[in-house]
């Protein structure tokens, strides 16, 4: 079987969508947004790689060497700004009484 | 064999000027003991004031010029954008030394993230490819997130930088996602060559993939500019984040945010302003109308403020969906004028000690202080007329312009709309006039009710100079008028 461009493409949209779900669906763990966001980013470099290579144009996997970069100071930040809130709080479920309302 | 040329440097120093700097402030403050905090401000301030100094004088009306093989782009539109940018920080980072200190969040990083953040801003609105345009969105939105969470040992602020955290990691995605499909659909990142090649596809059919791309850029820069319907994360954000870190998010990161939206609609977009303009028209709608109805019920001060800046936003999309030279000559008039009426009020509450340690908060704080300060509550006042839109102040000017645009591209009901909200938002403006001069005093005062905070002399400047500009607008219009001008005529429309 011939891998095409929609294979790829295919791949990345589900692992977008899984993502966003992540974020928006989850009940449990604020861990599991920061990785959901993880695969929204990979799911991106995907893209950006299968385009590079259909294209035959660079730009494309330099743009997903950025991704990947901007993506690890990313996670740095999140899980710092966890642990700070995990600090204050005690806990780092997704359910807990939200402070502000309205 | 390949060819290198090196990048024209001399075109950028405000840019060089602004990293260095902050790594300067980072290297002193972990190496050399006891760098105090407003000393690593001023350093901050004289940075800055060097690279506006630097940009003003370099640039010359009309001319644009483009470094970095076709990456980085300047004309009468972009400088402008980073003069307001540039202004805006110095006003923020300026006053809010007082209030900082009273919270003892006191320490030198503050000075170091704001530089990389206008820094980030700098270079969003310049970019001309969407490489470097991400980058900079990152740069200022990671510098953002970490200066939204500086106050470490406070619940409320921690919840509130997580927020920030994740809803804007969120929308970096979308922005990712969206650019992957426009790179797919035109084997460019660059600006030109992406409008070039949209331009001559135009005349058969265009991909689908080229419009999902463009939703999700727009829902991207949407939630950047906090309008609805991705403002979540506005009104939790402005609340729980200290008061002067507040204004900077709230303030300029907005003014950047707008540009870039600006830009990439009528610059690499212009083809597809059929498809995108029925979105503008709904986003603009809907946050005028959600900013108006849901700020009535609120009593905090920041809530108010950030439902507030939802319904302006609003209006400056209003200006971005006309999409002619008149709507790109509003919208930078609009902004202008937000940016310092936003900073104007923040300056107003950043002056006062409020009952908590967070300092203002309630609108019961500001009870009656008119008697205790007359100069500080005529000021304040001045900024929520304008901000309601009551002639002859400026913020009448912005709405007006931005109205005149939308009836000339057609949008009638969406004028409409902008005409009736203002009106019920000017209900919550007053409100606040009206908790100043006609409420008494609380019976039982607290003992730091209406008291001032030692202000220094930079706060004072920020807000007289807000305060007259926003006053005298009428008298002066010219100026602003002018170079917004020369904004919308840089653009290919």
């Amino acid at each position: 079987m011939i891998i095409s461009l929609d294979h790829y493409l295919i791949v990345a949209a589900l692992l977008f969508a899984i993502g966003s779900i992540g974020i928006f669906l989850n009940r449990r763990n604020v861990i599991v947004i920061l990785m959901s966001i993880e695969l929204i980013l990979l799911a991106v470099n995907i893209n950006f790689v299968a385009f590079s290579q259909y294209l035959g144009d660079l730009v494309g996997q330099v743009f997903s060497l950025f991704v990947l970069t901007v993506a690890a100071a990313e996670a740095a930040i999140g899980l710092a700004i966890l642990v700070v809130y995990f600090r204050n709080r005690g806990a780092i479920s997704v359910g807990e009484a939200p402070l502000m309302k309205g | 064999m390949a060819e290198f040329y090196m990048p024209d440097f001399s075109l950028i120093p405000p840019e060089v000027l602004l990293a260095l700097s902050a790594l300067f402030i980072l290297m002193e403050g972990s190496f050399v003991k006891k760098m105090s905090f407003r000393r690593s401000v001023h350093y901050g301030l004289v940075a800055l004031g060097l690279a506006l100094f630097y940009l003003i004088f370099q640039n010359e009306a009309g001319q644009s010029w483009v470094t970095f093989e076709g990456q980085i782009k300047q004309d009468d539109f972009i400088f402008f954008a980073k003069v307001l940018i540039l202004l805006g920080s110095i006003g923020t980072l300026a006053m809010s030394v007082p209030s900082m200190m009273k919270e003892n969040l006191t320490s030198f990083e503050y000075t170091p993230l704001v530089l990389l953040a206008t820094l980030g801003m700098l270079l969003m609105v310049e970019a001309n490819d969407f490489i470097i345009l991400f980058v900079g969105m990152e740069m200022q939105g990671l510098s953002l997130y970490v200066l939204a969470a500086l106050h470490r040992d406070h619940p409320r602020v921690s919840e509130a930088a997580l927020k920030y955290f994740i809803l804007g990691a969120f929308a970096t995605g979308l922005f990712l996602y969206g650019i992957s499909l426009m790179y797919g659909f035109t084997g460019a990142t660059n600006f030109d060559i992406v409008a070039s090649v949209i331009r001559a596809e135009s005349v058969n059919d265009l991909s689908l993939s080229l419009f999902v791309g463009l939703i999700f850029i727009m829902a991207a820069l949407a939630f950047k500019v906090s309008a609805v319907p991705f403002h979540m994360w506005t009104p939790d954000v402005y609340q729980g984040c200290p008061t002067p870190i507040t204004a900077f998010i709230g303030g300029v990161p907005k003014v950047a945010a707008m540009v870039v939206f600006l830009r990439l609609m009528v610059s690499p977009f212009l083809v597809l302003y059929g498809e995108w303009q029925s979105l503008v028209v709904f986003i603009s709608a809907a946050s005028m109308i959600v900013g108006a109805f849901a700020a009535l019920g609120q009593t905090d001060l920041k809530r108010l403020l950030a439902y507030s800046a939802i319904g302006q936003m609003g209006y400056v999309l209003m200006g971005i969906a006309s999409g002619n030279d008149e709507g790109i000559q509003s919208v930078f008039v609009y902004l202008t004028i937000y940016l310092v009426m936003f900073i104007g009020t923040f300056a107003c509450l950043l002056s006062l000690k409020g009952k908590t340690p967070e300092g203002v908060q309630e609108m019961e704080d500001l009870r009656g202080i008119s008697l205790l300060h007359p100069r500080l509550s005529f000021v304040l006042a001045v900024f929520m007329f304008s901000m309601a839109g009551i002639p002859p102040l400026a913020g009448f000017f912005a709405k007006l312009y931005v109205f005149k645009a939308a009836i000339s591209a057609g949008l009638f009901y969406l004028a409409i709309i902008g005409g009736l909200t203002s009106v019920v938002a000017s209900y919550y403006y007053l409100k606040i006039v009206k908790v100043m001069y006609f409420d008494a005093l609380p019976a039982v005062p607290s003992a730091s009710h209406g008291q001032l905070l030692v202000l220094s002399s930079e706060i004072m400047v920020v807000l007289n100079v807000c305060a007259a500009i926003i006053l005298i607008f009428f008298l002066f219009p010219n100026g602003v008028l002018e170079l917004a001008q020369r904004a919308a005529l840089a653009l290919p429309i």
